[in-house]
């Protein structure tokens, strides 16, 4: 299947649809593109705060620098060395995450072992933490109960089953 | 919650900029951390005005009833909270249907609308709901059905089966899923 016609066809019905259905499609558009400007104001702080802190946090290289001690016991893993970054960063930054990606692919092929890993970790959860900062944030809830737990047991899970599911099937 | 990752994030970095003696980087980073925001900002501002002109349409045309209807008994298993004609149902349907689809930033713009219908029954402003964190663990579990930027980015480096990591990163998504939603089951009923 060829994902380019994916966002056309949604578009392209969701308009014809509309037409038949005899809604003032153009008016509606309008309405709905407003209503996208007052979210995006709304979340602009939110926004704004997030990538704030992940860019210290990512770019003072703290997790290189934790990540070093584990070598050995990676090594007699079996476990690549070059994902375990993106797999800590993966909840954080998804952009962070693809940059390591493409830095993988890049130094050892995208149908390399650790290339099929890197593609796994990268589809197997979202970016936790941004999400539930914006989403929050964008409510205004600041008590959050088991939220974040819950998000990154799914990850950590996520994370583990992306190792042993590459293992399974191209090991 | 998010006031301790973000006092984290700051200071566990800052404090290894310190020590590293990077301290004119850390400058930088502080001075352009907005900066940063507003580009990404407005790197979203353009498609999240479009999709949710469109997504008028198709609410106006009341294409998400019928798309939350589809899904309801599903859905309504997962939002045991939610009584089965809560506008938010829909929202929540059309985000994860985005998603499954590898819109990632076309979700976005349901998930906030979910989030405003949820806010507006909640009692307590400020804490979160059993559904809002339902709806938020099955987001964050991101199931894509085609991970788009992955296939687009293994291609443009050469790969000659750019999707053959589909149906692994299918099963390492439901693995995810699967375990968040059960977790924030357990959560549920013992605080119950």
């Amino acid at each position: 299947m060829n994902s380019n016609y994916i966002v056309p066809i949604f578009v392209l019905f969701i308009i014809l649809y509309g037409f038949k259905k005899k809604v003032n499609i153009y008016d509606s558009f309008l309405v709905g593109a407003k209503d996208g400007l007052l979210t995006t104001f709304r979340i602009a702080p939110a926004v704004i705060a997030m990538v704030f802190a992940t860019n210290i946090f990512l770019n003072s290289h703290f997790l290189e620098f934790v990540f070093s001690y584990f070598t050995p016991i990676l090594k007699a893993l079996n476990i690549p060395i070059s994902v375990i970054p993106m797999a800590l960063v993966r909840p954080i930054s998804g952009t962070a995450s693809l940059a390591i990606m493409s830095n993988i692919f890049e130094l050892y092929g995208p149908d390399s072992f650790v290339g099929r890993l890197a593609s796994n970790l990268q589809g197997c959860t979202d970016t936790t933490i941004y999400v539930l900062a914006l989403y929050f944030g964008s409510v205004k809830i600041t008590k959050t109960k088991h939220a974040l737990s819950a998000g990154l047991f799914a990850d950590a899970v996520g994370i583990i089953a992306a190792f042993v599911i590459t293992f399974l099937f191209f090991g | 919650m998010v006031s301790v990752i973000w006092l984290i994030f700051i200071a566990v970095g800052s404090f290894f900029f310190i020590g590293t003696g990077n301290i004119d980087v850390l400058n930088e980073e502080i001075l352009k951390g907005g900066a940063d925001g507003i580009k990404l900002l407005t790197e979203m501002l353009p498609l999240l005005v479009l999709w949710t002109g469109i997504m008028q349409i198709a609410e106006d045309a009341h294409l998400l009833d019928l798309f939350a209807k589809l899904v309801r008994p599903v859905l309504c298993k997962l939002f045991p909270s939610l009584p089965k004609d809560h506008p938010a149902l829909g929202y929540i349907a059309s985000n994860i249907a985005a998603n499954a689809l590898g819109l990632g930033s076309a979700a976005t713009p349901f998930g906030l609308k979910a989030m405003e219908c949820l806010q507006k029954d909640n009692p307590e402003k400020d804490t979160a709901t059993e559904a809002m964190i339902t709806f938020l663990v099955l987001n964050t579990g991101g199931v894509t059905l085609v991970p788009t930027t992955v296939i687009a980015l293994r291609l443009s480096y050469g790969s000659v089966h750019p999707s053959e990591i589909i149906i692994t990163s299918i099963l390492a998504t439901l693995c995810s899923n699967v375990s968040g939603l059960i977790y924030d089951y357990f959560k549920r009923r013992k605080r119950k």
